[in-house]
């Protein structure tokens, strides 16, 4: 196996033993984006030199007999909404599009005392709105196993890094499903941590009451190693939790016997592609054939949690978005005779369709006269979501359901309609909602594409998942597979 | 349906500058999406508090001491354009 397709575990060991160099690691993937980048497009920015220092530095600690951490020398990308100092952050919008941040984001401070090697910042939807990254202000990014088709998004640059070999290792965000979603169509493992787990400080904020930052990997253990390092409590971030953090390592045991999974009916419902359907059953033989207790169960509100996160999602990002004004960074309209004439001009040359988009009905639903009807009621809602969330685990360690309706769509498909665009997200976007923990892994294929499996736990309860995703893995070989 | 004027007044809220064509499509496409999200009137909220955020946070502090804080100069790197040590913008009144 090449050196590019290796997981960081792998890696670590051949380090470790002196096998290879982590120089020879970083020049593997810079040579696989060199092969593969013009096909794929996941980088909006490189940063070799950046990863070759890295990377040289962990060969020097290597060569004095330092321990090294399991991501030390490994390379990862970034999305680009991670700011990073004195490396562009653009969120892959006009209006950022010259931004190069003065600070680190906390989890970048993480990775860099863990000494993993910065490879770049990856392609997304702008601002992290829409779920096929095509809403890019700069290009679209390819799936790796079918480039005519969308890798999903908005972490689909990370995504496909993750799939191609651009990568070992990427982080992703997720509001509504931007993480799970791509890793579900690229074939890869996304987690969706509780929110409040990992830091938020330095993550360009979209809708802040459902952001979170989370790992994207080829493999189960690799996603605990990055999450290990990226999770815990920042004193910079008001809504991370201060709780202790296991090793999540320790979970990976392959022992599940009698763990309870439920299968929410609704999330297998009409509008579920029949191979997607398929791929759920074969995983409930699997965990059965394990020892878990599996069977059906019910989330009653699911149905209403498609309008609920298009009033509350755009309603925080038309708040959050009020920053880009052109007054402190990014792009500023230079002919405006005054103030509001240069905000109005400096947003709508700056912002994309989808943004605007959003801003608009965000804007909308705050209004006065609207804010009870729309806002306030989707709150309400929110609270009804969460509660069916609550309730399942009271009787299930964990939730059992697809990612996504179907595995990737062809791009340009649902560029016209964005209601369309919207539903894609429908198996993803009330774990936001209730905060929950979701993690998707390759569960299966349809059409020689890759199919997600969705499994969702209780608020801080990563180490159950991660040790039903390791389960499943050990005994299924779709992780294997390569585009 | 949302018509073009309340898209109008909505984008003078959110400082955004449409054109006619934008107008026309954000009215049909913010109604569409605005019709979908009445099925959250079918249910019955009145004894349902709002739920802001999913954490049983409310106020976080932190001890009141001064601390670093970030370079002039770093502050001001990215800006469209500085005058010593402000942010320039074109005139306001």
């Amino acid at each position: 196996m090449e050196l590019y397709y290796l997981t960081a575990h792998q890696l670590h060991d051949m380090l470790i033993k002196k096998e290879i160099s982590a120089g020879e690691i970083t020049g593997a993937v810079f040579g696989r984006i060199e092969e593969m980048e013009n096909k794929i497009r996941a980088y909006i920015t490189l940063t070799r030199e950046t990863a070759e220092r890295q990377a040289r530095e962990v060969d020097k600690a290597i060569a004095a007999g330092e321990k090294i951490t399991p991501l030390a020398g490994i390379p990862i990308a970034i999305k680009d909404n991670m700011c990073t100092t004195g490396v562009r952050t653009t969120c892959a919008s006009k209006i950022l599009y010259n931004f190069v941040p003065p600070y680190n984001a906390t989890v970048i401070e993480r990775l860099n005392e863990a000494r993993s090697v910065l490879i770049g910042k990856t392609n997304m939807d702008e601002f992290a709105m829409g779920s096929s990254t095509e809403n890019s202000a700069f290009f679209t990014t390819c799936n790796p196993w079918a480039t005519d088709r969308v890798p999903g998004g908005s972490s689909g640059g990370s995504a496909a890094a993750v799939a191609a070999g651009e990568t070992i290792l990427a982080l992703g965000s997720d509001t509504g499903g931007s993480i799970r979603q791509p890793a579900s169509y690229c074939g890869v493992v996304g987690l969706k941590p509780t929110y409040g787990s990992v830091s938020r400080f330095g993550l360009v904020a979209y809708a802040s009451s459902l952001d979170q930052i989370g790992p994207i990997t080829r493999d189960v253990t690799d996603c605990a190693l990055v999450f290990n390092a990226i999770s815990g409590h920042d004193p910079k971030d008001s809504t991370s939790a201060a709780l202790d953090k296991p090793d999540y390592t320790g979970y990976l045991t392959g022992d599940i016997k009698g763990i309870k999974i439920g299968v929410p009916r609704e999330y297998m419902g009409e509008g579920i592609d029949p191979a997607v359907k398929e791929v759920i059953q074969s995983a409930i033989g699997v965990f059965t054939g394990l020892g878990a207790e599996v069977e059906e169960t019910s989330l009653p509100h699911s149905e209403y949690a498609l309008p609920a996160y298009y009033i509350l999602a755009p309603a925080e990002a038309s708040s959050n978005l009020a920053r880009y004004d052109g007054v402190r960074y990014g792009y500023r309209n230079e002919e405006a005779e005054d103030m509001v004439e240069m905000f109005m001009k400096t947003r709508s040359e700056g912002f994309g369709a989808e943004v605007k988009r959003r801003i608009m009905l965000g804007t909308y639903a705050l209004s006065a006269g609207y804010y009870d009807a729309y806002y306030n009621k989707a709150l309400k809602v929110r609270t009804l979501i969460k509660g069916d969330f609550d309730r399942a685990f009271e009787k299930y360690d964990l939730l059992l359901s697809p990612v996504a309706p179907g595995p990737a769509f062809k791009r340009g498909e649902k560029m016209d309609d964005p209601l369309q665009m919207y539903m894609v997200d429908i198996c993803t976007l009330s774990i936001n909602l209730a905060g929950v923990p979701a993690i998707s892994i390759p569960g299966g294929f349809a059409d020689n594409l890759p199919v997600g499996l969705q499994l969702m736990g209780r608020p801080f309860g990563e180490g159950d998942i991660l040790r039903a995703a390791y389960a499943f893995e050990q005994n299924t070989d779709h992780h294997r597979r390569l585009p | 349906m949302i018509s073009i004027k309340e898209v109008e007044h909505v984008a003078l809220l959110g400082r955004l500058e449409l054109n006619e064509e934008e107008k026309k499509l954000y009215s049909k496409q913010l109604s569409d999406i605005l019709e979908h999200a009445r099925k959250l009137q079918d249910l019955d909220t009145d004894n349902v508090p709002p739920t802001a955020h999913v954490l049983p946070l409310h106020n976080v502090f932190r001890e009141d001491r001064s601390g670093e804080h970030m370079d002039t100069d770093k502050v001001l790197a990215n800006a469209p354009e500085r005058q010593d040590d402000y942010f320039k913008v074109p005139r306001i009144l």
